[in-house]
């Protein structure tokens, strides 16, 4: 499956839910395809979508929150898997569209074809942790852990695809800030 | 030398007292707890700086999210283990690189660097450094 593919899988299936996005593809090819005002376009920072996600989650234990988040952002944050397994926010999706590269850089390689991400979360104490390699598994697979106590895991495997072509997110980084937090006051 | 005041923040109920495995991630959890309607404090040594400048500068200044930082001031005045002392002369000069305003903290200037610290966060929406000297706060250990 390309990743084009997840996400297209994916994007009908948010809702209304807070997304925390990943820096570089995923950013892009999520803004690319469905821009959303619950959406957190995480332009820089590389590492820390999860830590945010999981300050959203810790602050908002009402409402789902979902980081979606890539294979690069995740190795090189795994103590914050360790964070997320430890603080156990029973809100929170951690997906992740793992291509095994560093796709809007040029598809510079990263080592989780040799390191099972998923099992990582598992062995940290995610609740439930599920790996995908086919686009028809994504619904079945996200509609389970979404209604699963969390922290839960979804990893989907996806072969690079990125059109370099795709635009940046538009939006300023203050007026990404400004309409993710109006989605709170709703 | 905040380990007094981890250690209260551990007793008090009202307090979410949240250990992170690395200061930058603390600075995550900070700019999602405060997108989602908090405001946090985030606590480290000086040591962590160097992790945070990127956070800081790729996220919180660019889009305007706040955090009141309070940062122990290891390696004041070159005495200290050896790996505190070129932090220890830095830290400041880095927070003003980066653009980052900071005070150091002191029991007689408490209430007027809390007051321009939170101006800050209130007002221009970025981070804040409240530098702690050793013996602000009671430590523990």
């Amino acid at each position: 499956m390309k990743g084009t593919e997840a996400f297209q899988e994916l994007l009908p299936l948010l809702g209304e839910v807070p997304v925390v996005h990943a820096n570089g593809y995923i950013c892009r090819e999520s803004f690319s395809l469905k821009d959303r005002e619950e959406n957190f376009y995480m332009i820089g920072s590389m590492g820390l979508a999860s830590s945010i996600g999981l300050g959203v989650a810790l602050c908002q234990p009402n409402r789902k929150v979902i980081v979606l988040d890539g294979d690069g952002n995740v190795l090189m944050a795994m103590g914050t898997l360790a964070m997320i397994a430890a603080e156990a926010p029973k809100n929170l999706l951690h997906v992740v569209i793992d291509n095994e590269v560093y796709e809007s850089t040029g598809r510079q390689r990263s080592i989780s074809h040799a390191v099972p991400l998923e099992q990582v979360a598992k062995s940290a104490g995610y609740r439930q942790t599920i790996r995908v390699d086919k686009r028809e598994e994504i619904k079945p697979a996200f509609e389970k852990l979404m209604n699963s106590e969390g922290p839960v895991f979804l990893l989907i495997k996806v072969v690079p695809c990125f059109d370099s072509k795709t635009g940046r997110v538009t939006h300023t980084p203050e007026e990404i800030t400004k309409r993710f937090m109006k989605t709170f006051k709703r | 030398m905040l380990s007094g005041l981890i250690s209260y923040l551990e007793e008090v109920e009202e307090a979410k007292y949240i250990p992170s495995v690395r200061e930058d991630a603390a600075v995550g959890l900070c700019a999602g707890a405060y997108l989602s309607g908090s405001l946090p404090v985030l606590l480290m040594q000086n040591s962590g700086l160097g992790y945070c400048l990127n956070a800081f500068t790729s996220l919180n200044l660019i889009y305007r999210i706040p955090v009141l930082v309070i940062m122990s001031w290891r390696g004041q005045g070159g005495k200290d283990a050896p790996e505190h002392i070129i932090m220890g002369d830095i830290d400041q000069k880095l927070l003003e690189t980066a653009g980052i305003g900071y005070s150091v903290l002191k029991p007689e200037n408490l209430d007027q660097v809390l007051e321009i610290a939170m101006r800050k966060i209130n007002e221009e929406k970025v981070p804040y450094t409240l530098i702690a000297e050793k013996g602000l706060f009671d430590e523990r250990h």
